[in-house]
């Protein structure tokens, strides 16, 4: 008998289906779906697991994600995402929704999921941009950034202020965990996933509702190379969106 | 067992209705004349371990029936005229993702906000889609109490078997009223033919995706909206409901549905009290519209009456069923004004008098 000669120690998790996906490169979703991905395979939840994903760059994530989906209209994931929660209240049911989805059109469910105190787990990917639309503004564009509809870059007497809508949903008592990471660095990357584990802890211990915001690159739109994207999101929009646990009910320990 | 019989509320009845057909879940958002539908269902789904959500909006309310039928479960939306619109966007989807519910409109007077009296306006709405993209939902409509009690089962029913959204229609009379009913057996849940889509956890299986939108570049759009049409002319040819009363020998026929079809009940008895030969045909489902039904009673000898509770919507369908075998005459009032059974008298009797005085002649 001859000894092995090399042990796999990296694979892809069993919630990614083995398929190429369609984001561009350096786009942050690769790297949200892969942390998603391997938090349901070590806490054993992929069988288990029903994902509505959003209208957006992520509306194909039923094609990657090897787990149960459901398409949601524009902005609405929380309301499809309540209905099955309440039917199967035994599984475990997460949302994956980007600015403009959760934000803007969504506001409402968004915040009426999250004051009920939903068991959901939500998924929030902030780019401040429209991503699959083509680069318009978003609800999380910074002031002065400029899409496809803010030229000149945003104005806050024509366009309003950045929403922060991780804050708001935190003053609702049904929402136990809120934390805002980036997914810019091997540190943040490493963060972010601790915060979705936690989240998920939260759905499966009945605690309430907790939403994980990642901070994540566009470079197509916004006409960066990716390691530009990535140091805009420190130099830039960490101002305006400081990573941090925001709130946190759990009473886990780290 | 059939129930004993029991004097109900319609909004009520629909309510009871669903729950017996196994329905446990609702979500709806509070509008007039219908808010006695989601207060039934409050207090009653806990007593069956079902779930109420009053939703923060129209919009999330069918949403949440997407999930809730998504995870395989019996679900009932109710809500009048204008939340009705709101709940379009979701209904469309439900249509394309192919997942089944029924959807109660307890019609009022519009457009916009218009008025909380009973109307009968949203028939374009209800029978053509209602929103964007090719796809129809069988559409029901109830005359009173008893014929809710029998059409809430057959929504649901018919919801599964087709996998579609269904529209349950009655209006603000008839929500309100009270009327004797007997319900038909109850349907345990737990009974129901198991649904080989739903989304329940991919453990032993492989996972399962439910969407509606199709990207391939090899027509697979194209093909969706051919399998939903092959549905809906099955559908078309299989599920058509409709009354006739007093209409074998009858010179003139009344085409009434929902209240206006009571109406017209009425004016039929009095017309033949009266020595006039007036019948009464009732559409039951407007989609799929009973074409041919209505074609069997037209002829040269006959003269169709079209009576509706709106500025004139059903009577396009009535035009494309008689085409020229009779002669159409229409006379409707839409804003929740209600007439009277000798309104329509008048209208049958001008009808069959030819002068014109109540109504008029409608050229195809």
């Amino acid at each position: 008998m001859s000894q092995v000669a090399y042990e796999k120690i990296f694979t892809r998790p069993e919630s990614l289906k083995p398929v190429p996906t369609h984001y561009c490169p350096g786009c942050g979703h690769s790297v949200a779906h892969r942390l998603v991905a391997e938090c349901l395979d070590e806490m054993g939840l992929r069988e288990r697991t029903i994902g509505v994903p959003p209208v957006g760059c992520a509306v194909l994530a039923y094609n990657y994600f090897n787990f149960d989906m459901v398409e949601a209209p524009h902005g609405r994931a929380l309301a499809v995402a309540t209905g099955i929660k309440r039917v199967e209240p035994d599984k475990f049911v997460l949302t994956y929704q980007g600015d403009g989805d959760l934000a803007a059109i969504g506001t409402a469910e968004t915040i009426h999921a999250a004051n009920r105190g939903e068991l959901i787990s939500c998924i929030f990917i902030n780019n401040a941009i429209y991503g699959m639309t083509g680069g318009q503004m978003a609800p999380t564009s910074l002031l002065g950034e400029a899409t496809t509809t803010t030229p000149g870059g945003r104005d806050p007497q024509r366009d309003g202020r950045p929403i922060d809508i991780s804050r708001m949903i935190a003053i609702c008592d049904g929402v136990v965990y809120v934390e805002r990471c980036a997914l810019n660095s091997v540190k943040g990357i490493r963060k972010a996933k601790k915060a979705i584990r936690k989240s998920f802890q939260a759905q499966l211990d009945g605690l309430g509702f907790s939403l994980v915001e990642l901070l994540s690159p566009c470079p197509t739109n916004m006409k960066m190379t990716p390691q530009q994207a990535w140091e805009w999101i420190d130099d830039q929009m960490m101002e305006t969106y400081p990573p941090g646990v925001i709130k946190d009910t759990t009473g886990y320990e780290d | 067992m059939p129930s004993e019989k029991m004097l109900m509320r319609g909004s009520d009845t629909l309510a009871e209705a669903a729950v017996r057909a196994g329905c446990r879940y609702f979500f709806g958002y509070p509008i007039t004349p219908q808010n006695e539908l989601p207060e039934y269902m409050s207090r009653r789904l806990p007593e069956v371990g079902g779930t109420f959500i009053q939703a923060e909006s129209e919009l999330a309310a069918i949403n949440m029936v997407l999930g809730a039928s998504a995870a395989g479960a019996r679900v009932l939306t109710s809500s009048s005229s204008p939340g009705v619109s709101l709940k379009q966007e979701g209904i469309s989807y439900l249509a394309g993702q192919e997942l089944p519910a029924v959807i109660a409109n307890m019609m009022r007077g519009g457009p916009g906000l218009g008025n909380i009296a009973a109307s009968a306006a949203d028939y374009f709405q209800a029978t053509r889609g209602g929103a964007h993209g090719d796809y129809r939902t069988p559409v029901l409509a109830a005359a009173g109490c008893q014929d809710l009690a029998e059409l809430t089962f057959d929504a649901f029913d018919l919801a599964d078997k087709y996998r579609t959204p269904v529209l349950l229609l009655g209006d603000g009379l008839i929500g309100q009223v009270m009327e004797p009913v007997i319900f038909p057996d109850p349907i345990d849940p737990a009974d129901l033919p198991p649904k080989d889509y739903i989304l329940d956890g991919c453990a032993g299986r492989e996972p399962r995706a439910i969407y509606s939108m199709l990207l391939g570049q090899q027509g697979e759009l194209y093909h969706h909206n051919m399998k939903l049409q092959e549905k809906y002319q099955e559908i078309a040819e299989k599920e058509q409901r409709w009354e006739e009363y007093q209409a074998e020998d009858a010179e003139v026929i009344v085409v009434a549905y929902g209240t206006a079809s009571r109406i017209a009940m009425a004016a039929v008895d009095q017309l033949r009290a009266d020595g006039v030969k007036a019948g009464l045909f009732r559409p039951i489902s407007l989609y799929p519209y009973p074409k041919q039904a209505l074609r069997d009673l037209a002829g040269d000898k006959v003269k169709v009456a079209v009576f509706e509770l709106s500025a004139g919507q059903m009577v396009e369908d009535v035009m494309l069923s008689v085409g020229e075998r009779s002669e159409i005459y229409f006379y409707g009032v839409p804003g929740g004004v209600i007439p009277t059974p000798a309104d329509v008298e008048a209208f049958l009797l001008s009808v069959l008098k030819g002068d014109g005085s109540v109504g008029r002649r409608v050229v195809l």
